[in-house]
């Protein structure tokens, strides 16, 4: 990679960002969308539910120590969630610029299209982490604790997670030829992978069809380390962390319960497979 | 061995079975202003698209500056600026922000990247906005900016797909005092497409064209003496018979269309009294004046260039409706 694609990666990656700071539209409800779900979901759902791992009950569920309500449990997920719109709409975003004749001037410029590709990839993944982040400034209301040890475990995998989604976005884009088609994306492939995620139910006691979709859904593996991460700064002791698959809390893959670095490698190697995709169906012109 | 700036040679396009580009063949010179006039749906913008490497061709070859478009791409992006029929601004970033943008894409070091800007938003008048927002610019003042944009990499070739469409008749004229004066500052080649014929005046040479053909390519002058001397119309009380018998009697070749009769004199001024006193049938009005370019159309085609637009109207109607499954509503 040249120095010329580098500085063109980045002009993109800028125009992206300068974009969103100047749409306040979006990042207010980038802000307001989590709260409304922490709040409504998070209050009506974990009174019904009680607590997920507790500490001086007699249940399954009981350890010594701690308790993990609804709202921490979903906590994570609404990062995800967050992560996630940011990125479809980012990677989609392309379509908008076919149509707003952007694209074609990007297109005909002395520029290799992979670039225009990763551009604007890494343009949607950093706006996308961005969001993510205005998450974490309504902790309180979920009842979790920030450390800063959290928060920086937390960028990288948000990052990746962000990546591998905007890079859907892109290729799902990069064929699209109106805007009318993000309708139907948003329908049919965001919203299922973000419900059928494990973000906002515990993977307990479910059906076995629902099982094998969250378990096939890539969406999962980059909100099961956000959880992980997140209940690990919760003070939870280590045998209840090594455990989180059997609470619920935690994904496992063929009996085995996944670690963060499992995750990791599954969301990168998605990512890149959606990139590649991307790159190369960008490529192939109009 | 021609120093030409762009060399078309059997250029085709080829969309399923529809052939919007028919082996297109000529030259551009360098410094010339190049015009493609015809109706829409002619195949201008599918050429220039061509020649600008975002279609590749079925067929034929072109080369820009020396560069084939197909095999020399990144040659032939930096030899050229374009400005698109379609806005192709970020109506989200400053004017500055949006030749930023273009000036990296197409490599300028910085120091010579903030020169240019300035340089072309002096240009276009436009230094007192370089940092509005484009989306408070009006249609005029985007079409400037785009301009400038095209032009601030330098390029030997400027594009212009249909430069003026949409614009108020002063910003036009503003625009066109614009491209002229590039052309003698720059001294760059400006290739344009346009379906206002007035506007194909302006340029040194004009290729005329029709469903993916180039049915005539000279100097307008050129072009407008092929129709002949003068145009002269007349409306008749039997238009029909009228027609054969002004031919019998004149000596002229008649085109009827719509209500009126159209045909070419060598000297309007004395053909006209001396075709009152001749005429046998009923006179209703009798008109005369200099050929223009639709002339020139009409005479090659048959049609002019409106009503080719009319038509390509209903074909893509047509088209709509099949691909919406929509029906045509009384």
């Amino acid at each position: 990679m040249t120095w010329h694609t580098l500085q063109a990666v980045y002009i993109i990656w800028r125009r992206d960002m300068v974009r969103w700071w100047r749409d306040k539209a979006r990042i207010i409800s980038a802000l307001t969308f989590p709260v409304i779900f922490l709040v409504v979901f998070g209050n009506g759902l974990s009174g019904a539910m009680g607590p997920l791992v507790e500490t001086a009950g007699t249940g399954p569920a009981s350890v010594g120590g701690m308790a993990v309500d609804y709202k921490q449990f979903i906590f994570p997920g609404v990062i995800a969630m967050n992560i996630f719109f940011a990125s479809i709409f980012s990677g989609i975003s392309v379509v908008f610029d076919r149509e707003f004749g952007i694209l074609k001037e990007v297109l005909v410029a002395p520029v290799s299209r992979g670039a225009v590709a990763l551009g604007k990839t890494l343009g949607g993944a950093s706006v996308a982490t961005v969001q993510g982040t205005l998450v974490l400034l309504i902790a309180p209301l979920a009842g979790v604790e920030l450390t800063l040890g959290m928060v920086l475990r937390l960028w990288p995998l948000m990052f990746i997670g962000a990546f591998a989604m905007t890079s859907m976005g892109v290729a799902l884009g990069s064929r699209m030829k109106s805007v009318e088609g993000f309708q139907a994306v948003n329908q049919f492939i965001a919203f299922p992978m973000i419900f059928l995620s494990g973000a906002f139910f515990p993977m307990r006691g479910l059906p076995t069809w629902m099982e094998i979709i969250v378990k096939v859904n890539p969406a999962s593996y980059a909100v099961d380390p956000l959880r992980r991460t997140v209940l690990e700064a919760q003070g939870l002791p280590a045998f209840v962390l090594n455990r989180l698959a059997e609470f619920g809390l935690g994904l496992e893959l063929f009996g085995r319960p996944l670690e963060v670095w499992h995750d990791v490698l599954i969301v990168l190697g998605f990512g890149i497979v959606m990139n590649a995709l991307a790159m190369y169906l960008f490529s192939r012109g109009e | 061995m021609t120093a030409a700036m762009i060399v078309v040679d059997g250029l085709t396009k080829r969309f399923g079975d529809f052939t919007a580009v028919d082996h297109v063949s000529f030259e551009v010179h360098p410094g010339e202003i190049f015009a493609f006039l015809g109706p829409n749906g002619a195949g201008k913008t599918t050429t220039i698209s061509m020649l600008v490497t975002l279609l590749r061709p079925t067929e034929g070859r072109a080369l820009l500056a020396g560069h084939d478009v197909v095999r020399e791409q990144a040659a032939v992006r930096r030899a050229i600026g374009i400005v698109f029929q379609e806005p192709s601004l970020d109506d989200r970033l400053t004017a500055t922000e949006n030749l930023e943008f273009h000036a990296v894409l197409y490599h300028l070091p910085p120091a010579e990247r903030r020169r240019r800007i300035r340089e072309v938003l002096e240009m276009v008048k436009l230094s007192d906005r370089a940092d509005d927002l484009v989306e408070r610019f009006s249609g005029g003042m985007k079409r400037r900016l785009e301009i400038a944009r095209g032009l601030l990499h330098t390029p030997r070739v400027l594009f212009l797909d249909e430069p003026t469409i949409g614009l108020d008749p002063q910003t036009r004229r503003h625009m066109w005092e614009y491209i002229f004066g590039l052309r003698e500052r720059e001294g760059i080649t400006i290739f344009m497409t346009t379906h206002y014929m007035e506007e194909a005046e302006f340029a040194d040479r004009v290729a005329i064209m029709d469903h993916g053909h180039i049915v005539a390519l000279d100097t307008p002058e050129a072009l407008k003496r092929q129709v002949g001397g003068d145009v002269i119309t007349v409306r008749t009380a039997n238009m029909d018979q009228d027609a054969t018998l002004i031919e019998q009697q004149f000596g002229v070749r008649v085109q009827r269309y719509k209500d009126e009769l159209r045909f070419e004199v060598e000297d309007g001024e004395t053909f006209i009294p001396r075709f009152v006193r001749e005429f046998p049938g009923t006179l209703h009005t009798i008109s005369l004046r200099r050929p223009t370019l639709d002339d020139v159309f009409l005479k090659l085609t048959g049609r002019t260039i409106r009503d080719a637009e009319l038509d390509q109207k209903d074909v893509q109607r047509n088209r709509l409706r099949t691909r919406f499954g929509m029906r045509p509503h009384r």
